[in-house]
């Protein structure tokens, strides 16, 4: 019985990064009462598909991963695959370059972020202008892109914390 | 024992990391795929769309709910605030009211009887559907909301949706408990309109910004700003009359129209369900009386 509780405790606490992840990717598409907010959210998605690449990868799998970009995707009405590509495409580059990221300060991280979400939005722009067959104002994207930037902080805090209460012994 | 345990270790370790690199070689492929299947409008990827909204409906209604009260109690505390300005503006608004009410008597009276004279057949009864915005406009990209009201409560393809003053979109994807409403802001709206008061047809197309073009319009018009767009019904996809927003800023047979719908607060929108098949339905052949016949020449 304890190892059945032992193992469900396990499995509870593997889950938390996927959990808290797909929370975020839904709690973005909430409708707020701030004009435009829709139109500029920021991406909780990349955040956490950047945070996890190269904190646990082995706790948020790709295959974690193309789940959460199409979640994203349908519940965002943006088309289908498109947040799922780019999610993988960060996922991957930042698992196979996580080395020197990790036990680096907080500092490191962001910079790492400054660099890798202006070219996956970018990507994502450049996708979703190819599939619309012109190219879409970049505005809300920039906006967008701003705001994601500025949110990095306080939602990599809420990881670290996350994973220092949940994910210490695993 | 040991020994052969190593080995397989040796052997296993590559194993996994190259079975690995394939899983996520066939995610990327699979992504990939899926927008190009999705570009195509497949069957399949809409009723994948439809299932995973129907699937996170209760969800985000319940985020939505508790958000609407907070909102709404703000509200009723700015309105106690702004009371006596509200109801002087009120007053006014009802001595104007009162006019229009007047005009329109007279308007449905004459109406009536024109009717009567050229025995004019009314278009069937209109009903609408209310839903409740459970998921905003998502992203840089595209202009959608999702609502809470699907097939069961008689949602379809194409029809209408109102919110406020005036047209915001149409349905563009139904599933059982959700829909999804494509914005005549967005890229891919088009909507078949009419000028209000000189009945001259155009098409509204969105561009993602907040002020949808007039495209098509007689090369000639000079629209004032001002003058109101109004659905026309052509392509029988909507409801002639509904109206969209008025003209602000206008050049030679191009105009950006003002929408009607405060974008920034649609909480509830009203499906109009006014029994056509509309321009998204299967194309029939036309009757064999609605072609074109020469007249014989003698």
């Amino acid at each position: 019985m304890t190892a059945l509780a032992f193992q469900l405790d396990r499995w509870a606490r593997r889950l938390f990064p996927f959990a808290l992840s797909a929370f975020l990717v839904v709690l973005s598409v909430v409708p707020l009462p701030i004009p435009s907010w829709g139109l500029v959210v920021p991406s909780f998605g990349l955040i956490a598909v950047f945070y996890w690449a190269i904190h646990r990868p082995d706790l948020l799998p790709a295959p974690a991963v193309f789940a959460l970009g199409l979640i994203e995707d349908i519940l965002s009405g943006a088309p289908t695959g498109l947040n799922t590509l780019v999610f993988l495409l960060v996922y991957g580059a930042m698992r196979n370059q996580r080395r020197p990221f990790l036990g680096k300060p907080f500092a490191v991280m962001w910079f790492g972020f400054l660099v890798v979400a202006p070219a996956a939005i970018f990507a994502e722009w450049l996708l979703a202008s190819a599939l619309a067959g012109r190219f879409i104002p970049a505005e809300t994207a920039f906006v967008q892109l701003l705001l994601t930037l500025a949110l990095y902080p306080c939602l990599s805090w809420l990881f670290a914390s996350g994973q220092r209460a949940f994910l210490r012994q695993s | 024992m040991a020994p052969r345990g190593n080995r397989i270790m040796r052997y296993a370790a590559p194993l996994k990391a190259a079975a690995q690199r394939f899983a996520f070689l066939m995610l990327i492929a699979g992504a990939v795929g899926l927008i190009i299947l999705g570009k195509a409008d497949a069957v399949l990827v809409e009723r994948l769309r439809v299932a995973v909204s129907d699937a996170f409906a209760p969800i985000l209604a319940a985020f939505a709910r508790p958000l609407a009260t907070l909102d709404a109690a703000i509200d009723e505390a700015w309105e106690l605030i702004n009371l006596r300005a509200e109801n002087e503006r009120l007053r006014e608004d009802n001595a104007e009211l009162r006019h229009w009410e007047q005009v329109a008597r007279e308007l449905g009276a004459q109406n009536r009887a024109l009717a009567e004279a050229l025995k004019f057949v009314p278009h069937g009864e209109e009903r609408s559907i209310t839903g409740r915005v459970i998921a905003d406009s998502g992203g840089a990209f595209v202009r959608s909301l999702l609502i809470d009201a699907g097939a069961r409560d008689g949602v379809a393809k194409g029809q209408a949706v109102v919110a406020g003053q005036g047209l915001i979109g149409r349905i563009a994807e139904v599933g059982e408990v959700s829909s999804r409403v494509l914005l005549i802001t967005d890229l891919n709206s088009r909507i078949p309109v009419v000028v209000e008061s000189t009945r001259d047809h155009a098409i509204l197309a969105g561009d993602n910004s907040d002020l949808p073009r007039l495209l098509y319009l007689p090369s000639n018009l000079s629209l004032e700003p001002g003058t109101r767009i109004v659905t026309s019904g052509d392509g029988e996809a909507f409801p002639p009359g509904l109206p969209i927003g008025t003209v602000v800023a206008a050049s030679e047979g191009a105009a950006r129209i003002q929408p009607f719908a405060n974008w920034s607060r649609v909480e509830y929108v009203r499906i109009i369900d006014y029994g056509l098949k509309g321009i998204l339905g299967p194309l029939e052949p036309l009757p064999a009386t609605a072609r074109t016949k020469r007249p014989v020449r003698p």
